[in-house]
């Protein structure tokens, strides 16, 4: 050892870990950027030729469809190949009695997400399995059995499709209980009711990599009679 | 600590000064952030307790975004606190600073006041301009984005032109650098979209890169700090610690961003991306203090071998809170979100209770301690107090907020298992699953003992209050 003073070993080197935090760290960036642009042409809005194609196809062909799903019959099935459920654009059904255009559905699902921050749904719910942990999830919740045909919530509303069920009930939650724990009425409007179901329907289109895992179970055993009724 | 101003201490310091104003505001909001939690958490076992007044998602957003903005207003504190000392001179615009304090402190009264009297508004931009953003703990109204964007701003540059005319410490750097990144992610959630997946990817960009990137780094710095004021740590070894967490921090918490990108629509390569990178988060953060308590151990040895008198520990309390800080960061931000890190396991925990409790623990552990252990340096250098003991008051402070920390994490774990395992597994998360979980005596009871931890950190925070407010003058008369 020449100098006495000299730092006996790099790993007691400050600069050594100096220069080493900046290098990790401008890696770490540059590839978080790089990561993001990719994902980004991932999750962006699909379009409408994009959703005939996966109707005809029985498969999905982007990630994140565009607003025109609300047009199309949504399925949530298990693909063997992923392992994991996946949704499934189906045939056309109506969406409130009518197809919508692709500007009228772009609008509807505008106001929806719109409605869905004003009224802060996410500090009770979780959206994407983000959110509070007061009520139920919403990713899927189109597809929940106790929204369809048959199930409870048309029956109590009243009403003959998911779609009227949900709005009916979002512009008067109180009204309909089903436990002791009730949504509040947060004054949703006819229009902005409309909006959030064609968000909860646009969001049970995504793929989110199987998550919740096992949500066809539910369908399933509501199918054969339902195991978990209260 | 509220007649700390009177004292007219910190040798002239107008940037500690500023700090305490910082520090008073912070305390408030932390007893604001507790009494929302309790109204919440009698809410899960009374669901009728403010029905239609003020409801669980109100009582929620409040209970966040006061707890965000009151480690906000404490680490600004801080800063302010330890600028003078790491730079050698007084920071530059300390009219700046008060003027923005002012600004910023109103603008929060506004947005809290419209979040309780107002609450929710029609589905127009104006409500996202004016209300509430409904983005959970980012909720506030973009016109009050646009003004902590500029309080900010001239925070920063108070910070950057302070550093640029003293002394660069390794401290002080590694701040420099933190709090420019901390400052820019803001900017990443201001923006609205129609599409959920873009929102929420984007909305992690300013949550994970602040808590689980440079958050982390920046109570790293403060750790160093307070162990060089507290025990006169070796600088050296502080410092190279600082750069190692800083390594291993941005190392793994820049790519574990990648955790929450499993279940929002994004590609499947996060999977992988995501449980790598946040796994390796916990690794780095109880290596600084270690060393450093050895050291000390070490050196207190030496000098007794040699018949010399050792350096003293300086400020207990402090010192308390900062070990508190080291293991709770550990074991909240480390050992509880670990696990649930990985996608096999996260698929079934995500958007559990699991969540809350990792997510109590974590705030707790890594920022809640070291920011309280900040606010009592703050009161040993308001009243120029050589040696600052821990009194009754400051023991029944730190066992109580811990313990009931420590509790409402385990109550809220259990009742987090018993949903993954009933709603999740067995029944498969359905609206009826949901409530069949939420219904069991077992979920129940989770619940009311998280309530009774509740109230015994609240508890804590009394003796926490007291204590501050007069720790100072107890220990400044009984050394006069």
């Amino acid at each position: 050892m020449a100098n006495e003073n000299e730092k006996l070993s790099v790993w007691t080197s400050i600069s050594f870990w100096r220069r080493s935090a900046a290098w990790v760290t401008g890696f770490a960036v540059i590839l978080l950027i790089w990561l993001t642009f990719n994902t980004m042409g991932q999750i962006s809005m699909g379009t409408d030729a994009d959703l005939k194609k996966a109707a005809q196809e029985h498969r999905v062909v982007s990630r994140v469809p565009g607003p025109t799903v609300i047009n199309y019959h949504i399925d949530y099935k298990m693909s063997k190949k992923r392992g994991h459920e996946v949704p499934v654009i189906g045939a056309k059904e109506p969406f409130f009695g009518k197809e919508w255009s692709e500007k009228e559905a772009a609008a509807l699902l505008h106001l929806g997400k719109l409605t869905s921050q004003a009224k802060n749904c996410m500090n009770c719910h979780t959206l994407l399995g983000n959110g509070a942990y007061y009520a139920p999830d919403l990713t899927k919740a189109w597809l929940d059995p106790a929204w369809q045909k048959g199930g409870p919530m048309q029956a109590m509303t009243n009403t003959n499709t998911t779609e009227e069920a949900m709005a009916k009930f979002l512009q008067n939650p109180s009204q309909y209980p089903t436990h002791a724990r009730m949504m509040p009425n947060l004054g949703i409007t006819e229009e902005e009711a409309k909006g959030l179901v064609a968000f909860l329907k646009h969001m049970s289109s995504i793929d989110t990599n199987g998550f919740p895992r096992n949500f066809s179970k539910t369908v399933e055993q509501f199918k054969t009679g339902g195991t978990n009724a209260h | 600590m509220l007649t700390s101003i009177k004292t007219n201490e910190f040798a002239g310091s107008e940037s500690k000064k500023l700090a305490m104003m910082y520090f008073r505001v912070a305390i408030i909001l932390f007893g604001a952030q507790l009494l929302m939690g309790l109204i919440a958490a009698i809410q899960f076992l009374a669901p009728n307790f403010l029905f239609e007044v003020f409801d669980f998602s109100v009582a929620r957003m409040v209970h966040i975004n006061a707890l965000v903005v009151w480690m906000l207003y404490a680490m600004i504190g801080s800063v302010y606190y330890l600028l003078p000392d790491e730079a050698g001179v007084e920071t530059v615009g300390i009219g700046l600073g008060k003027l923005a304090f002012w600004v910023l402190t109103a603008a929060v009264a506004v947005v809290v006041l419209v979040y309780i009297f107002i609450q929710v508004g029609p589905g127009k931009e104006s409500t996202i301009w004016l209300i509430n953003e409904g983005r959970e703990y980012i909720e506030a109204p973009r016109w009050a984005d646009i003004g902590i964007v500029v309080v900010v701003l001239i925070f920063y540059w108070n910070v950057f032109a302070t550093y640029m005319k003293g002394q660069k410490t390794g401290i002080l750097t590694v701040l420099v650098a933190d709090l420019l990144a901390l400052a820019g992610l803001y900017l990443a959630g201001m923006f609205f979209t129609d599409n959920i997946s873009m929102d929420q990817y984007w909305w992690w960009w300013v949550i994970h890169l602040w808590v689980e990137a440079t958050w982390e780094v920046f109570v790293g710095a403060l750790a160093a700090y307070g162990l060089v004021k507290i025990i006169n740590a070796k600088r050296e070894i502080v410092e190279m610690w600082l750069w190692i967490e800083v390594l291993m921090l941005f190392g793994s918490g820049i790519l574990g961003l990648g955790h929450h990108y499993f279940w929002i629509g994004t590609p499947e390569y996060w999977w992988e991306i995501g449980a790598l990178f946040s796994a390796l988060e916990p690794v780095p953060l109880v290596a600084m203090f270690v060393h450093v308590l050895y050291d000390w151990g070490k050196e207190q040895g030496i000098a007794k071998a040699e018949g010399k008198p050792g350096s003293v520990m300086k400020n207990g309390p402090a010192m308390a809170w900062i070990v508190t800080n080291a293991f709770g960061n550990f074991l909240g931000a480390g050992i509880w979100g670990f696990f649930h890190t990985l996608p096999q396991v996260n698929i079934y925990t995500h958007g559990t209770q699991f969540t809350a409790a990792h997510g109590h623990l974590a705030f707790f552990g890594a920022y809640a301690t070291i920011l309280i252990g900040m606010m009592y340096l703050g009161v040993q250098g308001a009243y120029g107090i050589e040696r600052m003991k821990a009194t009754f008051k400051s023991k029944m402070a730190i066992f109580l907020i811990t313990f009931g920390v420590i509790g409402m994490t385990i109550a809220l774990t259990i009742a987090g298992y018993e949903q993954v395992l009933v709603e999740r597994a067995e029944l498969g998360a359905g609206w009826n699953a949901f409530f069949v979980a939420q219904d069991l005596p077992w979920y129940v009871q989770a619940q009311i003992w998280r309530t009774i931890m509740g109230v015994v950190t609240f508890v804590g925070f009394i003796y926490l209050v007291w204590d501050l407010l007069t720790i100072g003058k107890k220990e400044a008369k009984a050394a006069a």
